[in-house]
């Protein structure tokens, strides 16, 4: 996905000669094609994310669109205040863009985590919230994200990520939108990001041997949230698990609560799935840690029969 | 500078400070310290420097001047009130219900540049502007006001260390270095000494001047920029609570709020400078 990105970034900044990339030493191997093209929009602030975000808000308080770049939680939480104050007070066109949302860097250990991030980027007026879960996402959002001016949190997948929507564009791709992967009857399983691999095994198996038939729903934008959708999936299908790489506090099923409680729709079998308020300390690649820690498809399918009472 | 204007500069400097004590003392706020502490340098910056349009304080060829100690931004807000930026009368609801300027500078006011509050936050962002400055080949000087405790924070020195790195001559940091914080004496806590020769090694030029003397601030400033390709800091000497003689020098008045006999007693001296 961070390749997908980079490449769709680098076609958008050849269109648009005001975009600028901001670096905190961070990027080996993805960004030299930005920063030999783009000399002149290009600087690695050094080891360095406060300054790099002050930067970053400075350089769009002069009419430009500036992205930050790094891993996990490195441009969010070591520059929180910068984000705050900086960036979203002033509504300046900066791009968050995180590589390895959840526990995707899972063997380099809780440093390199980032498994809070969506409910602290949530909570910051101004913000957007963008996670895609594939390749056609990160295309589709790389765009958006960029057509639309004020302040975006980006979090990006690292990896060759599977294609949940079979080599196709997400053409109706917009902020505050969501993508239905399949529809179903019993249940809908939200997602966001690069989980949905799991959720998509969890529903094709859950279908496959017991009959079981979910719509699977990518949140590709958590704020704004698409609303209607859930709404929707309640109504049509009377049953919502939300899972996410993520913390439960705050998160994907927080915000998917929020809506539902917002319209009345508490009678909903609902149930949430992610870490339980713990950090994440077994050693492993991401798939083996997200199945360890009950958000792999053994856990969602469970969740499934559970909130289905199977 | 002759010796009329510099007069015409101390008039302003004692309008700020008359503003700034009746402000913190209407709003029952603090920081009067820092306020009085900077009130000679922005009459100079004002009235004879920065190149600014009350009329249209968006004009994009604009000198940008952020205020990264925004605790002390009562008395910048004075001071842009008294150039015609916004009325007068937005001074008398400072700190109170429903007024429009609040106890830390906001972007919101006509003539402020970008909010701050929590230190650390302005010279990173001055690189920013700095930065799309040179690409644009835009002439605009971008000046940050620093402080004793702005130089604390790592944020700073980030910054410090990235404008002497890219050569950023249109950035001027100004230090209203008054030796004093929260609290109590900078050298005790943090001792920034020797903050110049810091500076320079890593890639500044720095110069010292008398932050309360209108023809020395002004002689110092039009040094600007100091040295070719590299970023500038003027260090100005003050005096924390200047012009009322029971807060100068005195780290107390960084947070301290006036009751009506300090107050008056305050107003009857500064009016006396």
């Amino acid at each position: 996905m961070r390749k997908i990105f980079n490449k769709e970034l680098l076609k958008i900044a050849a269109e648009r000669k005001n975009i600028y990339m901001i670096l905190a030493d961070i990027g080996y191997g993805e960004i030299e094609p930005f920063a030999n093209t783009f000399p002149d929009r290009f600087i690695n602030c050094g080891v360095a994310e406060q300054e790099m975000t002050g930067v970053a808000c400075g350089v769009a308080m002069e009419g430009n669109t500036a992205i930050t770049y790094s891993i996990a939680n490195f441009p969010t939480l070591r520059c929180l205040e910068q984000i705050r104050n900086d960036v979203c007070y002033h509504d300046a066109d900066v791009k968050i863009v995180i590589i390895g949302g959840g526990v995707a860097y899972g063997e380099l250990g809780m440093s390199h985590h980032s498994t809070e991030d969506i409910a602290i980027m949530r909570a910051l007026p101004n913000m957007v919230v963008l996670v895609p879960s594939d390749g056609a996402e990160t295309k589709a959002a790389t765009r958006a994200m960029l057509d639309y001016k004020g302040p975006v949190y980006f979090r990006c997948g690292y990896k060759n990520e599977p294609d949940l929507h079979d080599g196709k564009d997400v053409a109706d791709f917009r902020i505050g939108g969501s993508s239905q992967i399949r529809d179903g009857r019993d249940a809908t399983v939200f997602f966001a990001g690069t989980i949905g691999v799991d959720a998509k095994k969890a529903v094709e198996d859950l279908e496959r041997e017991q009959g079981i038939s979910c719509r699977l729903v990518s949140l590709y934008s958590i704020k704004p949230i698409d609303r209607e959708a859930i709404v929707r999936a309640a109504r049509e299908t009377g049953a919502i698990v939300v899972v996410e790489e993520h913390n439960l506090s705050g998160g994907v099923g927080s915000a998917v609560a929020e809506v539902l409680m917002d319209e009345g729709l508490s009678g909903v079998k609902f149930r949430r799935l992610g870490l339980p308020d713990v950090y994440v300390t077994k050693i492993g690649c991401q798939r083996w840690l997200c199945e360890e820690y009950g958000i792999g498809p053994t856990g969602i399918k469970a969740a499934i029969k559970g909130v289905l009472g199977k | 500078m002759n010796e009329t204007e510099a007069e015409e500069c101390r008039a302003l400097a004692k309008k700020i400070r008359l503003h700034a004590l009746k402000m913190v003392f209407n709003g029952k706020s603090g920081h009067i310290g820092s306020m009085l502490s900077t009130a000679d340098i922005y009459p100079v910056l004002y009235k004879r420097f920065l190149r600014v349009d009350p009329r249209n304080p968006k004009w994009a060829e604009r000198d940008r001047f952020l205020l990264s100690k925004g605790h002390g931004g009562a008395a910048l807000l004075a001071c842009l009130a008294e150039c015609g930026f916004f009325p007068l009368d937005w001074l008398d609801r400072y700190y109170c219900d429903d007024g429009k300027l609040s106890g830390h500078i906001s972007h919101h006011i006509p003539g402020v540049e970008f909010s701050t509050g929590s230190l650390g936050h302005g010279l990173p962002v001055a690189c920013g502007m700095a930065m799309a400055a040179k690409r644009d080949g835009a002439r605009h000087r971008i000046i940050v006001m620093s402080s004793d405790g702005d130089l604390n924070e790592g944020s700073t020195w980030e910054a410090i260390m990235l404008a002497g790195q890219h050569h950023y001559d249109n950035l001027t940091m100004l230090v209203d270095y008054n030796r004093l914080q929260a609290l109590g004496d900078s050298e005790d806590i943090i001792n920034l000494e020797p903050l110049g020769p810091k500076l320079e090694m890593f890639g500044w030029k720095a110069i010292e001047a008398d932050g309360h003397d209108p023809q020395a601030i002004e002689a110092a400033l039009k040094r600007l920029p100091l040295e070719a390709d590299k970023p500038s800091c003027i260090i100005f000497r003050t005096v924390k609570g200047k012009g009322v003689s029971f807060m100068e020098n005195d780290y107390k008045w960084h947070y301290g709020g006036l009751v009506e006999e300090l107050y008056l007693k305050a107003k009857e001296e500064v009016e006396a400078m």
